[in-house]
Parts: structure tokens; C-alpha cells; sequence
């Protein structure tokens, strides 16, 4: 049981992080939804990874026993190699979205979404 | 192997790198002069073309080739007989050498357009790096064959694209465009991310052949795990290429872009589109051709979607008043007609009676994308050309510009009949397949699906009348026809457009054909990985 | 590299068939049957009098300025009598951020639900 609550913790983030874009007003919370989803999905893919008992997944530096019984003692390095991909994605993601929204302040002079609708049916 | 051998080798892997190459050294070389930098874009360009054109003669006529990055053979067997392969694979088909030709093309019309588009305008080193970078990542989309690639190529799409529509920063509907793009390809692209996850915990692979081979390898079963992996990716992918009631940014970021930004963006919008066809055909395709109820349902919601796209994209379209915010409603009907043609394949892939009918749709639907992009491109252009001349974008300002821009006049003329399906233009052709094929399926399907082109025509005649016919008024007394640059470009699409619509045969023997071949069945796909395992 | 038959081949669907060769022939004989059938019709006739003049049932004829339809009033016709459905249609794109993520979380539901259970 105790395993499974990074995995809880995951769908807690997403949701926490849909409600945060669906139902807040502020565009700058908005922003800070999209940033929760992507943390809750980096924590998805590092948790899925983990396997019990393993060691860090660095090759050269591992004790003498783990590679004898390779595979099953390493915690999976694939899905930490995609979580850095993701992050600095997310990061470049961040600083355009809150670029836009000083030029969207400076041209509306507000920040409530249901303002900003110029563009509408 | 000689110098022609080792080009075709190489040249998966050179069509990416030529223009990132090029994209990087654009800030330097703008700083000599501004002729020199348009001429060196125009090369580069031009020498992937060629790169493009070797790789595409290669792969139609010798089969499916394979790109490892890092060299060596595409797995790696251990002494004891396990299989893995580790490496990032390009694997090229007949339906990604297709995908990859419309994007070269819609590329250098591009570039060639914006070259008299833009002059003007300030900050244009900055616009040719982003536009080379964001054709860099359309490339990389069409060519590779490993889920995550797809994931990092379609973040750089988004981030790239998103820059180039708020490129005027001095309107504020352009800003709000871009916001609103950013936030739902974000969104899109986190779903994607966490369909991918679960695939890879569920068959510990993440190149495409290889969760294929796994996925039908010991015992057909269509489990929880692939099942909200499917939804997820789909659904994600669909929202990234406009499917309804999704497709409000759509019109927003098209409507709000420079029309050369949107010339390319539909070439982003095509690639999510190709996702979808590579992730429903090639990826699921060993399972939905044995488990016979879920894909008829599957197909059957694709086919419902698809009508509810092509039915509100041309109801909005008859009240729209500005003029590129029409023309995008309009894009956002067309790709509901490949949406059908994805829908109607699905739906009889499991039935061995129903075969023909579903290929002349996979057909028809594959004919019509590069149809689409064309016409929709065309009329994008004389919109941006009409903007360049005249400062207006509303319909209700303008009238009788027929007389000062005879050629803007004539190529919207043929985009019109083009989208509408007129014959002779190549809309018909593709049309013509798509009504025929779904109307075997259920009549309804093909009556609607006549109904909006009839629509369509009814939309542009008015868009035709409001604008270039009717008396001339004094404040357009100063309008001029647009520079060479912007007709040749235009041109070359009419060019294009008529002589496929002439010889619709040659395209559909010679490229649609073996790509609708290629999607129908996935052995080939995987045993170029797995070497006939 | 294309022979001239390949050229002229009809493309064939499953139930139907098309030559665009064939069409342009036709349509090119027809335009010709047709322009022979106009330039039969009468030459005489007074111009500049009231015999080249529009008839707009009796109301007096402006200039040509004010007499464009702007394009917003165009298709009124259609646009009035299918007012239930355009207002459906307005309310759905109200250009709200936030509601283009809950049209997208609407489908995925719809979708999960009939993947899930059939």
C-alpha cells in the first residue's frame, strides 16, 4: 500500500492542476495550473521506474553484487533520461507563457480570463 | 558505395540538419547584409528539397528505410538471444516520404512568399531562425519512429509556432491568439507525455515497431493500460489538428498569424494529423484487425466528430466578417473530411468484406491532405496578399478589387473551386473518393458530407463578391497589384493545383497508393526493425 | 518518365469513375455550342436609351457605391431562420480560455467511456 502513494499523489497533482486551469480567473493561475500538470506528470514518470531494493542506475560506480544480478538491483534509467527532457521543455514553456501575459497586461490592462476575449465567435 | 549511396544513406538524418544548421547561423550571416540572408535561406532550403526529393525516389521504390542514430544494426541481441533495441530509429515509409514532400513544398512557398511579405518589418533575423526552427521540428515529426522523438519535435512545433503568431506584438488579438495556442498545445502535449509513460511501464519499449511487435506478440488482448493510453494519445493528438468542438484556438491562431506564419502552421497541424494516422493504423493496428467490436465503436465516434467538424466549421463560416478568421473556419471543415476518412478505415478494418471500401477511403483521405494544404494555403496567401495591399481585414470595408490585382483575383478564383470540389481542380478527385467510399458505409455520412461543399461554395461566393467585384471606392484608389515574390509563390500552388487536378491518376498511383498500402497493415513497419522476427 | 497512356487514364473509386481529360473536352465543346447559340441573338438596338437600363420594379436606382451588399447582410435569409442554431453556436465560442480545456476534458470523457465499455 505504502508503494502505491506516489501513484495518489500523481492523480492528486492532475487534478488539482485541471481545476486550477478550468475554474480560476486569474491568467496568472492559469500558468501556475499548467505548471502543477507537468509536475505531477514528471512524478509519474520517475515513480514508474523505481524497483525495490534498487540503486541508483549509474553503471561504473556500482557495488560488485549488482552486477552479478544486474537487471533486477538498478532502478530503471530510461524514464529519468525523459523526466530531464520534460523539464527543461517545461521551464521554456513557463517563461514564453509569462512573457505573453506582460504584453497581454500592458495591451487589456487586465488579467481575468473572461476579459481577455477579444477574439470571440 | 559511391557518393550517391552514401547520400541516400545519410539522408534521414542530413534533411533534419540542413536547416537546423541553417537556423543557427541565420543571426550571423544577417549581419552582413539582408539579400545575402534571404539567398542563404533559399539555398539551404532548396538543397533539402533535393535531399527530400533522393530519399523520396529511394523509398518508393525500394521499401521501407531505416535511419539509427549512433550507427550500427537497428537491435542489439545479447549472448543469450534478447532482443533490445536501444537506439533512436528514423524509420521512413511510404506515408512519412508523403507527409515530408507537403512539408518541403509548403516550406520553400513559404519562405519564398515572406521574402516580399515581411520586407518591412523589423526583427527579421529573429522571424527566419524561429521559421527554420519550426521546420526543423515538422520534419522531425514526419521522419521518426520513436514516441518520444514525436513527444520532443511536437513541444519545439508548439513553442516555435506559438512565437511566430504573436510576431506583430502591437495587437493585442494576436498576443491573446498566441496565449491561448500556448495553453492548449501545453496541455496536449502533458497528456501525450503521460500516455507515454504508461506504455513504456506496460512493454518497457519506446520505439513504435517495437510496442507494435509487443503488443501482438504473445496473446491479442486490448487491456485497461492500452486502452487509456489510446484515449489519451488520440484525443490529444485530435485537439492538436482541430478536430470539434476542440478547434476554437484553431481559427484564433489562424486568423491572428501573418498569412506566411499560418502557411506553415497548417504544415503543424498536418503532422499532429499524421500522428493520429501512425498511432491508429500502425501502432493499434495488429489489435484492431482481430478484436472486431472495438474498432467498430472507435471508428464510429471518429466518424461522428468528424461530422459534427465539417458541419459547425461551415455554419460559422457563413457570419464571419473578418477575412482570414473566415478562411480558417473553413480549414477547420476540411480536416473534419479527413477525420471521416480515419473514422470510415477503422470501422471496416476488422471486416474482410469491407476492405475495398475502407482503402478507396484511406485513399481519398490521404489525397485529400495534400489537397487541403494547398487550397487552404492558396486562399491563405491571396488573403495575406489583399492584407499587403490594402490594410483592411474586414469584409464589410472592401469592394472592387478585381480591377487593380488581376493575378490575386485569378489564384483566389482557383482556390475557391479548388476547396469547393469544381471539377477539373483536385478537390474534386479527392472529394469524388471520399463520397463514394462513405457513402457504402451509411448514406447519411455522404449526404452531409455533399451538403457542406455545396455550403462551402455558398460562403466563398460571398466572400468573392464582397471583396473583389462590385464598384470601386475612392479610398482604394492607390491600390496596386502585390510584388513578384508573392505571385511567383502563389502561382506555383495554381500551378500545382491544376495539374493535379488534371492527372489525379499519376498522384494517387505513384504517392497516395503505397502510403494507404503502407497504414493498412503494420508487418512491414515492424519486420524493418525486427528483421523478420 | 510518365507514358502518354498513364496520362489519360481514368481514375476508377469503387463504384464510379472520372476522366478529367474527357470533362475539359466536353465542357470546351459545350462553351463553343453555347457561344455560337449567343452570337445568333439580335444585333439591334438602341443603346444609351431606356432600353439598356436596370429595372428595380419601379424604385429609383442609386449610385453604384451605395448600392453594394455588404457582406455581413448578405445571407440574412439563412441567417434568420436558422437563429436557433446560430445562437447555440455564439454561445459555444465565447473565446474563453478556459473553456477550450473543458471542451477538450468533455471528449476525452465521452471517448474514455465508450472505449471502455465496448
Amino acid at each position: 500500500m505504502i508503494y502505491n502513494i506516489p501513484f495518489i499523489a500523481v492523480v492528486a497533482m492532475i487534478f488539482i492542476g485541471l481545476y486550477t486551469v478550468l475554474f480560476k480567473r486569474n491568467v496568472v493561475k492559469i500558468v501556475i495550473g499548467i505548471s502543477i500538470i507537468e509536475s505531477g506528470v514528471n512524478l509519474f514518470l520517475i515513480t514508474l521506474g523505481y524497483r525495490e531494493g534498487g540503486v541508483v542506475p549509474i553503471f561504473t560506480g556500482a557495488p560488485a553484487d549488482v552486477a552479478a544480478n544486474a537487471p533486477g538491483s538498478m532502478v530503471l534509467p530510461v524514464p529519468q533520461a525523459l523526466t530531464l527532457t520534460s523539464i527543461v521543455i517545461g521551464v521554456a514553456v513557463l517563461a514564453l507563457m509569462l512573457s505573453l501575459i506582460m504584453h497581454i497586461y500592458k495591451k487589456y490592462g487586465t488579467l481575468d480570463v473572461r476579459k481577455i476575449r477579444r477574439l470571440k465567435e | 558505395m559511391n557518393w550517391f549511396e552514401l547520400i541516400t544513406t545519410h539522408s534521414p538524418a542530413l534533411i533534419v540538419a540542413t536547416p537546423l544548421l541553417a537556423a543557427f547561423l541565420t543571426p550571423l550571416v544577417s549581419r552582413i547584409n539582408d539579400t545575402v540572408r534571404n539567398i542563404f535561406v533559399l539555398i539551404m532550403l532548396s538543397i533539402t528539397g533535393l535531399l527530400v526529393g533522393i530519399l523520396g525516389y529511394d523509398v518508393l521504390t525500394n521499401g521501407i528505410r531505416t535511419y539509427v542514430f549512433g550507427g550500427g544494426s537497428t537491435v542489439v541481441t545479447l549472448p543469450s538471444g534478447l532482443v533490445f533495441h536501444v537506439r533512436i530509429i528514423f524509420e521512413i515509409d511510404a506515408m512519412s516520404i508523403f507527409m515530408v514532400f507537403i512539408t518541403i513544398i509548403l516550406a520553400i512557398i513559404c519562405i519564398v512568399y515572406s521574402l516580399s511579405f515581411m520586407k518591412k518589418e523589423d526583427g527579421l533575423d529573429k522571424y527566419y531562425t524561429v521559421i527554420l526552427l519550426l521546420i526543423v521540428s515538422i520534419l522531425g515529426m514526419e521522419l521518426t519512429g520513436d514516441l518520444f522523438n514525436f513527444f520532443v519535435f511536437l513541444e519545439i512545433s508548439c513553442i516555435t509556432s506559438c512565437a511566430l503568431i504573436a510576431f506583430w506584438v502591437h495587437k493585442g488579438e494576436a498576443l491573446e491568439a498566441a496565449f491561448k495556442y500556448i495553453v492548449i498545445s501545453s496541455i496536449a502535449a502533458l497528456f501525450f507525455l503521460f500516455a507515454l509513460g504508461l506504455l513504456y511501464t506496460q512493454y518497457n519499449a519506446l520505439n513504435m515497431a517495437a510496442i507494435a511487435n509487443a503488443m501482438q506478440a504473445n496473446s491479442i488482448q486490448f487491456g485497461l493500460l492500452d486502452r487509456v493510453a489510446f484515449v489519451l494519445i488520440i484525443v490529444s493528438l485530435a485537439m492538436k489538428a482541430g478536430l470539434a468542438p476542440m478547434h476554437m484556438w484553431l481559427t484564433d491562431a489562424y486568423g491572428e498569424a501573418p498569412a506566411s506564419v499560418t502557411y506553415i502552421i497548417i504544415g503543424a497541424t498536418m503532422a499532429s494529423l499524421y500522428g493520429v494516422f501512425r498511432v491508429c493504423f500502425t501502432l493499434y493496428g495488429g489489435i484492431f484487425q482481430t478484436v472486431v467490436i472495438s474498432s467498430f465503436s472507435i471508428g464510429w465516434i471518429i466518424v461522428i466528430l468528424a461530422l459534427v467538424t465539417i458541419l459547425i466549421g461551415v455554419i460559422m463560416a457563413l457570419i464571419q466578417t473578418d477575412f482570414r478568421r473566415l478562411i480558417a473556419f473553413v480549414a477547420v471543415a476540411e480536416i473534419g473530411y479527413i477525420f471521416l476518412t480515419i473514422g470510415v478505415g477503422l470501422t471496416t478494418l476488422s471486416d474482410p468484406n469491407m476492405i475495398a471500401v475502407g482503402q478507396t477511403a484511406m485513399q481519398g483521405g490521404i489525397f485529400h491532405i495534400i489537397n487541403d494544404c494547398l487550397d487552404i494555403g492558396l486562399l491563405f496567401l491571396a488573403a495575406g496578399a489583399v492584407y499587403y495591399a490594402t490594410k483592411e481585414t474586414s469584409l464589410n470595408e472592401m469592394s472592387g478589387l478585381a480591377r487593380k490585382m488581376k493575378y490575386t483575383t485569378i489564384f483566389f478564383l482557383i482556390g475557391l473551386l479548388a476547396v469547393s470540389g469544381i471539377p477539373p481542380m483536385n478537390g474534386f478527385a479527392s472529394k469524388l473518393l471520399i463520397y463514394e467510399s462513405t457513402y457504402q458505409l451509411n448514406p447519411i455520412i455522404s449526404i452531409i458530407a455533399i451538403l457542406a461543399s455545396i455550403m462551402l461554395l455558398a460562403v466563398f461566393v460571398k466572400v468573392f463578391y464582397s471583396a473583389f467585384l462590385g464598384p470601386k471606392i475612392s479610398k482604394f484608389e492607390n491600390v496596386k497589384e502585390v510584388p513578384k515574390s508573392m505571385l511567383i509563390g502563389m502561382g506555383v500552388i495554381a500551378g500545382i493545383i491544376i495539374i493535379f487536378g488534371l492527372f489525379p491518376n499519376i498522384v494517387i498511383q505513384y504517392l497516395v497508393e503505397p502510403a494507404a498500402n503502407a497504414l493498412m497493415s503494420n508487418t512491414q513497419y515492424i519486420s524493418a526493425i525486427f528483421g523478420g522476427v | 518518365m510518365f507514358s502518354l497512356e498513364s496520362l489519360l487514364e481514368t481514375l476508377k473509386t469503387g463504384s464510379g469513375f472520372w476522366n478529367p481529360i474527357v470533362w475539359v473536352v466536353a465542357i470546351t465543346i459545350i462553351f463553343l455550342l453555347v457561344y455560337v447559340l449567343r452570337g445568333l441573338g439580335k444585333k439591334e438596338y438602341k443603346k444609351e436609351t431606356g432600353q439598356t437600363q436596370a429595372f428595380l420594379s419601379g424604385n429609383p436606382e442609386y449610385e453604384k457605391e451605395l448600392m453594394h451588399v455588404k457582406s455581413s447582410n448578405m445571407y440574412w435569409g439563412f441567417t434568420e431562420t436558422m437563429k436557433s442554431i446560430y445562437t447555440v453556436l455564439k454561445k459555444m465560442h465565447n473565446g474563453n480560455a478556459s473553456d477550450y480545456v473543458l471542451w477538450f476534458l468533455i471528449i476525452m470523457a465521452v471517448v474514455f467511456v465508450i472505449v471502455g465499455l465496448v
